[in-house]
């Protein structure tokens, strides 16, 4: 090959390069590991880590996953394709996006899905941009105060840099406050504003009068929500939402040390060309067959370049394929019920933890479903049960104690980190 | 591969389902007022685990992965993704760690993200790297962002220009808008490299920094680079570097060395974690020492971005150690160089020389046009290389050139497979010169046949549209 090629030896490739900055002497790394070693390593990180009862929510759920998921995702024509750029030979993977939107529209009511983004908070961050890009004029975008605290600080980072103003929405009894949200209105000027359809407490929110608000100063309402939740509470589409984000996570993707996850973004009809990131569409090849491309290209940066208000390309797609497996075998009926345990299963912690006296119930009469906080009144409850083997009781920035629960816990786990509780 | 049809949506059956949940124990909670219900009936697909096992698999063999063949896509080193990866990413001991547990209680963990720091610190000759970007165009945007925060830290606000070359991957410029920077377009030299000269009036206390990768786009090393690097840093500016062509710099050349400032690596490119479609990747950003205090502002992700990913890309490090990985870049130019010089008398070459990881072809040197038969074009080329078994190059990227190809092979395949992939490359040219319909045509052995894209676009259906 080197002779093909006109060179004596493989440094004779790198005669271009100025010969201060070809490194010399050895690196500084570890000696290579046969795969045998490499098991046995990874084995022993994996042995100090604790192995906890994850009873925290905060954006990460750890919901089951069905086996047929990873067995499904690890088929390699999957794994190690790259950004469907070649239709002809990447049907699978355009066919699986094209089944993704379709479940996210259909979760969330709105008409529009793009085939995923990096997570919850970044979708959230690109809904802020694009509350600006869709709306002229207006400079400032509203975040509750009652979205997780990772979705504020990442839109604020965002914001800071791309030049937009952000507005904080207080909370009322541990909901977004549409009093609050009337008053920075009249200021005229918010192009948009964010808020959670299930919040940091786990309430599900009441937006009654949020969209025709929004609506008459020309701004858009964005619903940042957990989707495996909108099986059961009202869409982002009920609300009279424009764009509905979240992480799509609880859809069965493993907790995993926060990632891989999958943002998702849908909007109505009127903002798709305003839409982020990558979407598939339907068409006909030359035999006049159904088959699946990518679309509506020219929102992209790679067409519009500096012109461009995202500069999101590939996002998590094989997360999305794990999306939408869980979604086909749980059905509606699976979503139903894994809503149920979680909800059955939270709502008897709660009750048990407020029987034991040591808590004090901040939003008594809220709706909730897997997530709750409470006030606990002693001190150190986190590191007890983490000792028991619980993650539990994770102290909020409100100085509360949240605690989630899913259908991988146990009427008998629960049924111990009370007794724990009460010991203490 | 053979065609199949369905949506999952298609084969739905009411009644029907796969998931298997334990029994419910407690007793009823009360229900979520009426007023805060879903009231719309849930569409999801009804199948069963067996409908839905062979749906999927069906579907997966309408793909073409680094697995099934050669995958010669520019800019996007598409190398062999090992195996032990994968069940490092997948050990219940790190699949199950809740993102908020505090450090104390997941060592291992944090251990990992340490000892990865440290490996890619020695490889790229940065400081130290923050991983919460989830993607290359996310670690440019966090780059950015570290950018700005320097140098709104030194109380200096006049910084609002970057200078980006013509040659630039389309996601620098956006990223740089998003990052709210001005993009200043540098124009290249014939030889492909930045011109320098052009670049000199550009400079002045305006400018935040310049963004380049090298080598560039062109798989061409900036051999201007140090003076570039005095001229930038003489005003006051950064340098950043787009770590997506690092692959024939891993183990050679380091990028700190070079005197950049920020950069990013793809770990689902040179660090060989799989693509998965598209994602989900990682884009960890290095910074040299004076800029470490301008990581902690900036919070680009939920948790501590793609952990998984960065399993995989440890395990990699591990398996190639200090010596193999000195063998990654050689062996990926090694590569690039030979098809080069192997296909230049069949397709045109802009620029002789050598080069790194890839090169650029500006379309074929007889593209077969004859009477009023158009020529066969670049597409039309890479529309028949998918008959031939190998996924296309890119296309039409970088945009100097309005035919171009660029190919990149990476170090992990053999000689035969070079040799097979410059055999069918040399094939395709005759068949163009003789009768480019062949190509106008192609692909003809594929699950489908080319597309209509216009009416994609112009009609566009996004979801599955029959009422189930």
């Amino acid at each position: 090959m080197l002779a093909r090629i006109g060179v004596s030896k493989l440094e004779d490739l790198y005669s271009d390069v100025p010969s201060q900055f070809l490194h010399k002497g050895a690196y500084a790394l570890p000696e290579a590991l046969s795969e045998q070693e490499i098991r046995d390593y990874f084995a022993s990180l994996e042995a100090m880590n604790a192995r906890l009862k994850v009873f925290v929510g905060q954006g990460a759920y750890d919901h089951y996953t069905p086996s047929v998921i990873p067995y499904l995702c690890s088929r390699s024509e999957f794994l190690t394709a790259y950004t469907p750029y070649q239709c002809e030979i990447s049907q699978g993977t355009l066919r699986y996006i094209f089944e993704y939107q379709s479940m996210m529209c259909e979760l969330t009511g709105l008409d529009v899905s793009n085939a995923s983004m990096y997570d919850g908070p970044t979708a959230a961050a690109e809904a802020m941009k694009m509350a600006i890009a869709c709306t002229r004029k207006k400079t400032r975008v509203l975040l509750s105060a009652t979205l997780l605290p990772n979705v504020i600080a990442v839109v604020k980072t965002y914001a800071k840099f791309h030049g937009v103003e952000i507005g904080m929405l207080k909370a009322d009894g541990g909901q977004t406050s549409l009093e609050a949200l009337e008053a920075e209105l009249a200021k005229d000027d918010v192009a948009g504003v964010i808020v959670p359809s299930v919040n940091r407490y786990g309430i599900v929110e009441d937006h009654s009068g949020f969209a025709d608000a929004i609506h008459e100063e020309k701004g858009i309402l964005v619903e940042y929500c957990d989707p495996s939740a909108l099986a059961v509470v009202k869409t982002p589409a009920e609300w009279d939402a424009d764009v509905a984000v979240g992480d799509g996570q609880p859809l069965g993707l493993p907790i995993c040390y926060g990632g891989p996850y999958v943002g998702f973004m849908t909007v109505k009809k009127e903002h798709m060309r305003k839409m982020p990131g990558r979407i598939v569409g339907q068409t006909v090849d030359k035999q006049g067959r159904r088959v699946f491309v990518l679309t509506l290209q020219a929102r992209e940066q790679h067409i519009k370049r500096e012109k461009a208000t995202s500069n999101i390309c590939s996002n998590e797609s094989l997360m999305a394929l794990w999306a939408t497996i869980y979604l086909s075998l749980m059905g509606p009926e699976g979503m139903k019920q894994v809503n149920k345990l979680s909800a059955d299963g939270a709502h008897y912690l709660k009750a048990e933890l407020l029987k034991t006296g040591k808590f004090e119930d901040v939003f008594p009469d809220k709706p909730f479903l897997k997530e709750f906080v409470l006030k606990y009144k002693g001190s150190g409850l986190k590191e007890r049960l983490e000792k028991a083997g619980y993650f539990a009781a994770l102290e909020t920035e409100e100085g509360y104690v949240s605690f989630c629960v899913t259908e991988k816990r146990s009427k008998e786990d629960i049924d111990r980190l009370v007794a724990i509780v009460k010991e203490g | 591969m053979k065609y199949y049809d369905k949506l999952i949506f298609e084969l739905s059956q009411e009644g029907r389902s796969g998931f298997s949940l334990p029994v419910n124990r407690y007793p009823a909670a009360p229900e979520v007022p009426a007023g805060l219900k879903r009231q719309s009936a849930l569409k999801l697909p009804q199948v069963s685990e067996p409908d839905v096992v062979r749906h999927y698999t069906n579907l997966s063999q309408m793909n073409f992965g680094v697995d099934t063949g050669f995958y010669p896509l520019g800019s996007c080193t598409m190398k062999y993704n090992p195996k032990i990866n994968e069940e490092i990413a997948a050990m219940p001991g790190f699949g199950g760690l809740h993102p908020l547990m505090e450090d104390a209680l997941v060592p291992g963990a944090r251990k990992v993200y340490e000892e990865m720091n440290k490996a890619l610190a020695a490889i790229t000759g940065m400081y130290t790297f923050t991983f919460d970007p989830c993607a290359g165009a996310h670690g440019e945007l966090t780059g950015l962002m570290i950018m700005r925060q320097y140098h709104l830290n030194r109380g200096d606000l006049a910084r609002t220009k970057v200078i980006v070359p013509d040659s630039a991957h389309g996601t620098n410029p956006a990223s740089a808008a998003v990052a709210g920077l001005e993009v200043v377009e540098v124009k290249s030299l014939e030889n492909g490299r930045i011109d320098v000269e052009a670049l000199k009036p550009l400079l002045d206390n305006t400018v935040a920094g310049i963004m380049m990768t090298n080598p560039n786009t062109l798989g061409l090393f900036e051999t201007q680079i140090e003076e570039i690097a005095a001229l930038v840093h003489g005003v006051g500016g950064l340098l950043y570097y787009d770590g997506a062509n690092m692959n024939p710099l891993m183990g050679v050349v380091r990028p700190g060395d070079m005197g950049f400032d920020i950069m990013h690596l793809n770990l689902h490119k040179t660090f060989s974690t799989p693509h998965g479609g598209g994602g989900p990747g990682s884009g960890p950003v290095g910074v040299a020492k004076h800029l470490e205090g301008c990581i902690p502002a900036i919070k680009v992700s939920g948790f501590h971005g793609n952990f998984g990913v960065i399993l995989r890309a440890y395990a990699y490090i591990l398996s190639l150690g200090k010596e193999h990985l000195q063998k990654v870049g050689q062996f990926s130019v090694l590569g690039a160089n030979y098809i080069k010089e192997c296909l230049k008398d069949k397709y045109k070459l802009p620029i002789e020389g050598v080069c790194k990881h890839e090169f650029v072809f500006d379309g074929l040197i007889n593209d077969g046009a004859h009477d009023d038969v158009p020529g066969a074009t670049t597409l039309d080329v890479a529309k028949r290389l998918l008959d031939y078994g190998f996924h296309a190059p890119t296309i039409y990227f970088p945009l100097l050139f309005h035919q171009a190809l660029m190919i990149e092979p990476t170090e992990t395949e053999s000689k035969e497979t070079l040799d097979a992939f410059i055999e069918v490359m040399r094939k395709i040219a005759d068949e163009a010169a003789q009768d480019p319909n062949i190509l106008h045509e192609a692909p003809h052995n594929t699950p489908i046949s080319r597309p209509d894209e216009t009416t994609a676009a112009r009609n566009p259906i996004l979801k599955f549209q029959d009422t189930l």
